[in-house]
């Protein structure tokens, strides 16, 4: 690559960067080449980065007037509302925020399902997202704790006491992870603590995504391997860049929706209520960006497999690169999977609705039913369909079918799709 | 070398085993206090035990006291819950237990208001036996306290009490 011949043009810019490089760094991610052909879905990356910044941002903002203890935690939460000067905007922008960050996490990963760029080379990216995806999830579990409202309170009960379904020694794991016999003070504090660790983790492993991202490059919408750099491929700097930064600004005028005119409609109001550990909230709901999940714990009748089964959904992610034995990368060219591919983001969606929903009756069973095609997309079908589907025919260039002189009807259908 | 010597272990692969089983038994000396400090400590431990005023109630009746930062359900029951309890067959119950073990004084049922299953406080007079029902996702307890319907695993937990005198139990 030609950015590993790079010379600062100045004297001193030469002299630091021969001892340490971070110019050659600075130039690789300008010059970086990327495909001709993203389209705005490829914007989330930057997005998420933003969003990641922001949450960073204002949780040490917050960190500064919030007090983590059992007594004073609530009350702390409610004078950073009215007392602290701007408290009520950096608060509705960290918890709308964890709310645009999933956002913006679920379509960045189900752009990735539908263009394929989990497969190979392109896995240990995909792992380290996944990565990344569930100490998201651990860090908003933990954050929606700290307020020690009712549902921070219930919410952590229920969560934590899933480990008390390991088989012997559940209740010593509960314990522990409690420091007491209930959630409490002890609990509180070190949900903290590590609420606050956590971002920071995800911050390093970001910087691993990118890098493992910088190795193959990006994938593309249609899939394809690409010569970089060469006529299917523009400098990062300054295209992509005004794409991503064109994008951020339209995703800024939702996040600022929410934030400004309806702050509170992704909470619930039992969390105004300050945590009492003799009242259950009538109907205990998680965030909105847990509940397929929690549909699929509670499908399922038994306390330990359904335990095992809301781990799992999250573990066949993982694998998934190994799941799908699909050569072909982008469902454009995959006439089949581009439909299951619509039953599973109805699915998901599906398990979302359910798990906001009691667990009874006609809801269960739906829950159920999504629970069962959930693992039956991942385990049966990617698998069977990779070897028998009859994909159609790939171009060799993003440029090929643009400049045309192709008789091939599958790039001609392409052209279209542009 | 040939081929037997590579296979002798020698005095460098004695020190190199050593030093490595040495070396996990120290991060292993270092580690555990890192993690022993998030188990409940003594000031929790403390709290142990705690004594209950039980003269107020009537038959039917219930209170709820806090052990253990959990909430503990006290109820006098009246005759016919204790009969309905009772005669219970073993056979049907997803964990058994005999009423007679779960409340030697069938007056007073003592035990952990906390769903087996996650943990939830349950409803008291409420669900199919009017008794306990866990409104998080939906267990039926019946007036012995035990699972007889939803995803909880267990019968409510009865903790250690006893009768200090007639008026007073202690928990814990």
């Amino acid at each position: 690559m030609s950015d590993h011949d790079y010379q600062p043009a100045s004297k001193l810019g030469k002299w630091f960067n021969d001892r340490l490089p971070l110019l050659t760094l600075s130039n690789h991610l300008q010059e970086y080449p990327t495909p001709k052909n993203l389209n705005y879905w490829w914007t989330f990356g930057g997005i998420l980065t933003f969003c990641l910044i922001t949450q960073i941002v204002t949780g040490i903002i917050l960190g500064m007037h919030y007090i983590a203890h059992s007594d004073l935690a609530f009350e702390s939460v409610e004078h950073i509302m009215r007392d602290v000067n701007y408290g009520w905007l950096i608060r509705y922008v960290h918890a709308n925020g964890a709310s645009m960050f999933f956002l913006a996490v679920y379509i960045h990963i189900f752009r990735s399902l539908y263009y394929g760029s989990y497969k190979s080379p392109r896995e240990v990216i995909w792992i380290i997202g996944m990565i990344i995806y569930f100490l998201m999830m651990a860090t908003a579990f933990m954050g929606y704790v700290l307020p020690w409202g009712q549902m921070s309170f219930w919410g952590a009960t229920v969560i934590t006491n899933l480990f008390s379904a390991i088989p012997f020694i559940g209740e010593s794991v509960v314990n522990w992870l409690w420091g007491g016999y209930s959630v409490d003070n002890p609990t509180l504090t070190r949900f903290f603590s590590l609420h606050y660790l956590l971002p920071f983790l995800i911050l390093g492993l970001v910087v691993l995504h990118i890098w493992a991202l910088h190795v193959p490059g990006n994938n593309n919408p249609i899939g394809i391997e690409i010569k970089k750099p060469s006529n299917d491929t523009v400098p990062f700097h300054p295209y992509i860049v005004v794409k991503d930064a064109f994008a951020l600004l339209l995703f800024l005028i939702v996040f600022a929706f929410f934030v400004f005119y309806s702050p509170n409609i992704l909470g619930h109001a039992d969390n105004y209520i300050e945590a009492n550990p003799l009242v259950t909230p009538a109907h205990i709901v998680p965030e909105w960006y847990l509940l397929p999940f929690y549909a699929i714990l509670r499908s399922v009748p038994d306390k330990l497999l359904g335990v095992i089964a809301m781990f799992a959904a999250i573990f066949v992610l993982v694998i998934l690169p190994w799941l799908d034995t699909s050569k072909v990368r982008s469902a454009i060219f995959r006439p089949i999977y581009k439909q299951f591919y619509w039953f599973l983001v109805a699915d998901v969606i599906i398990l979302g609705y359910m798990g906001a929903m009691p667990a009874e009756g006609t809801y269960l069973l739906i829950a159920r039913v999504a629970t069962a095609y959930y693992f039956i997309h991942f385990l049966f079908i990617l698998p069977f369909l990779g070897k028998k589907e009859k994909t159609l025919e790939v171009p060799l260039s993003i440029i090929e079918p643009v400049i045309g002189g192709s008789p091939k009807e599958a790039m001609a259908k392409f052209k279209k799709e542009i | 070398m040939s081929e037997s010597d590579k296979k002798k272990p020698n005095r460098r692969d004695f020190i190199v085993t050593a030093t490595t089983a040495a070396g996990a038994v120290g991060v292993g000396a270092a580690v555990w206090p890192l993690i022993d400090q998030m188990n409940p400590d003594a000031s929790v431990k403390a709290l142990a035990s705690t004594e209950v005023d039980i003269s107020g109630l009537q038959p039917g009746q219930s209170i709820t006291v806090l052990w253990r930062g959990k909430p503990v359900f006290i109820k006098r029951r009246t005759q016919e819950e204790i009969d309905s309890a009772r005669a219970v067959d073993l056979k049907d119950l997803k964990h058994p237990e005999k009423d007679e073990d779960r409340a030697e004084n069938p007056e007073w049922l003592v035990m952990l208001g906390v769903c087996t299953h996650l943990g939830c406080v349950p409803l008291t007079d409420k669900g199919d036996y009017n008794a306990w029902f866990c409104p998080c996702h939906g267990s039926h307890y019946d007036t012995s306290g035990r699972i007889r319907k939803g995803p909880a695993p267990t019968n409510l937990e009865v903790p250690k009490y006893v009768f200090v005198d007639s008026k007073t139990i202690k928990i814990g």
